[in-house]
């Protein structure tokens, strides 16, 4: 049951993103940046994403909404125990792991391998 | 002269411009999308559940699950596969976390032969970028707001 | 001498001679419709190099020495080599002619390089600069995404009206000596934009500057499209031939059954998912070979030759200007 709820959320995101794709000329670095900040929006008002994520588990955390989400709830927990400069700090605090990890797997990744046609 | 005859406006042209230009299969793209998305999301759910069984929270094992994702994508990048990949999946494999990976490992490979430092060091962040930044903008629009109304 | 006929052509009096021409490709037009049309295959679009550039500037090399050879000269009897690219700073013609050790002019008309180069050619042997003169243009699939585009490594879709670039060079030795194939006038198109921004649909931003040649060709030299065996035009791809003959139409002109695109020619749409057909200055400069081959074999006795270029600033696109189009029109005829 886990896995077909997250099949079904998971392919809807991706879906929503296609539509976009084909129908309003978006290029994907703008799909990219708008679903962060969605997830952003929807992960910081009253946590809907996080119910979200509860329901579809992996569904709704492997996408990039879910990136925006860790955000939101980051940058809430921050404000919660550091008061107003938990704004500051807390966002890419929280989305560290991902974004070194993406950054140094690149970087590895580009030792190992040089450029490839299409 | 010129323009005028060859065609009465821009937006004359524009609609003719549509006539002729075939549009992407959306149901076929779509249908892609929904079924390498939810694959994606299927192997993160695994994970999920292999690393709760070893009793790891929550929130490091989201993270885990992450980063193992990022790992994957990127080396699926360097091998020439992932563009493959997102030529049949589209947005299947743009949105999850793995097309993020991939926008930082497309550039670094490409701009490795411009350097280390002006090349993969500047260009790695070409696509991901903006995500960064607007991603952390959000973040302390939202920060501020919960500050004051929680 | 070159008489200026009309607004926008010149008629050559002592015809232009094109001696020889050659062409040099990759892989994926090797793979092609056309592949025995071309000189040299290349299996490697690295050709040995190290990057994308440095290959597209061995690609021109290539492509030079081998028409040298084929019009039986030596380097020294070359007045002047005109040649460009899509490379900012037309970097891989100037690393790939730095050999020849000739004098150089460096062009770039975008993807209608040949036909500026062809055109700026039979000008300089009209105005006897020189008894024979090397026109070349180059252009590199994976260089140019990586300048126009996202990063090859890059997951996402092409749209279907995109155009795939072609990897290849293409040269042609002009010459005063008599050869049966010969370059009879010249029409220059101006700028022509029609408020396209679409970085992905190239053949709508040119097709306007390629009816609009042809329109001017026509008034110029007072013909008809039946006049001519073939209208080539330089890589409209499918979407852009589309536009081109609705435009025409429009103005009472039909060459619906005379126009080939060299773009469409090139590849294999469907079997090599190329979308809308070839691009770059490579196409029609490869494509020019078959041409060349079908004229000196008399199955062509007169065409008109146009490559097509969208002037596509990747700094002004982001800026929100429009992408506008350019034309080279080349007569070419075989001797009777």
């Amino acid at each position: 049951m886990d896995y077909l709820k997250a099949f079904i959320v998971g392919g809807l995101i991706c879906v929503t993103g296609q539509i976009l794709i084909d129908k309003t000329q978006l290029t994907s670095a703008r799909i990219l940046v708008l679903f962060v900040v969605v997830g952003c929006i929807f992960g910081g008002r009253l946590g809907w994403y996080d119910r979200l994520i509860d329901f579809a588990g992996a569904g709704a955390s492997v996408p990039l909404p879910g990136f925006g989400n860790t955000l939101a709830k980051g940058v809430k927990a921050e404000v919660d125990s550091r008061g107003f400069a938990g704004a500051l700090t807390g966002g890419l605090k929280s989305a560290s792991g991902g974004i070194t990890a993406a950054i140094v797997f690149a970087f590895l990744s580009a030792l190992i391998f040089n450029p490839k046609e299409k | 002269m010129g323009k005028r005859e060859i065609l009465k406006s821009d937006k004359e042209y524009d609609r003719l411009v549509k006539e002729a230009s075939p549009n992407s299969p959306l149901f076929k793209n779509c249908l892609r999308a929904f079924v390498s998305g939810g694959f994606i999301r299927c192997i993160g759910q695994l994970l999920m559940n292999i690393f709760s069984s070893y009793g790891i929270v929550a929130e490091s094992r989201n993270m885990l699950v992450s980063v193992i994702l990022i790992g994957l994508a990127s080396f699926l990048t360097g091998l020439g596969w992932y563009s493959k990949i997102g030529k049949f999946c589209g947005a299947g494999s743009i949105v999850p976390i793995t097309g993020f990976s991939n926008s930082v490992t497309a550039p670094a490979i490409e701009f490795k032969k411009e350097g280390f430092i002006l090349g993969l060091g500047a260009k790695i962040f070409t696509v991901a970028g903006p995500v960064i930044l607007y991603g952390a903008l959000t973040s302390i629009v939202v920060g501020i707001i919960y500050y004051f109304v929680r | 001498m070159a008489e200026k006929t009309g607004l926008y052509s010149v008629k050559f009096k002592n015809l232009v001679n094109i001696k020889a021409v050659s062409s040099v490709v990759g892989t994926k037009e090797g793979e092609g419709p056309l592949k025995d049309c071309f000189d040299i295959l290349v299996n490697d679009n690295l050709y040995g190099e190290k990057t994308w550039e440095k290959a597209e500037a061995r690609f021109v090399k290539k492509s030079i020495t081998e028409v040298i050879k084929k019009a039986s000269l030596k380097d020294r009897e070359i007045d002047y080599i005109l040649a460009g690219d899509l490379q900012n700073q037309a970097a891989a013609s100037c690393y790939g002619i730095k050999t020849f050790e000739r004098p150089f002019f460096g062009l770039y008309g975008a993807c209608s390089t040949f036909g500026e180069s062809l055109s700026l050619g039979a000008a300089l042997i009209d105005g006897c600069w020189g008894q024979n003169i090397v026109c070349e243009a180059s252009s590199h699939f994976c260089a140019a995404e990586k300048q126009f585009r996202f990063p090859l490594e890059f997951g996402n879709q092409r749209p279907q009206t995109s155009t795939w670039t072609v990897t290849g060079a293409g040269a042609a030795v002009l010459s005063k000596a008599e050869s049966p194939v010969v370059i009879t006038g010249i029409t220059t198109e101006k700028i022509v934009d029609l408020g396209i921004t679409d970085a992905n649909n190239m053949g709508a931003a040119m097709a306007p500057a390629a009816a609009d040649i042809i329109l001017n060709h026509f008034k110029d030299f007072g013909s008809q499209p039946e006049d001519y065996d073939k209208i080539f035009t330089g890589d409209l791809g499918s979407v852009g031939r589309e536009l081109l003959i609705k435009l025409l139409k429009e103005k009472g002109y039909d060459i619906s059954q005379n126009h080939l695109d060299c773009g469409m020619l090139i590849y294999d749409g469907k079997k090599q998912d190329t979308h809308a057909g070839g691009s770059g200055c490579a196409c029609s400069a490869a494509v020019f070979s078959m041409i060349f081959k079908k004229l000196l074999e008399s199955k062509y006795k007169k065409i008109l030759f146009i490559p097509t270029g969208a002037l596509m600033s990747p700094t002004s696109v982001m800026q929100g200007e429009n992408i506008m189009g350019i034309c080279h029109l080349l007569r070419i005829e075989r001797r009777a």
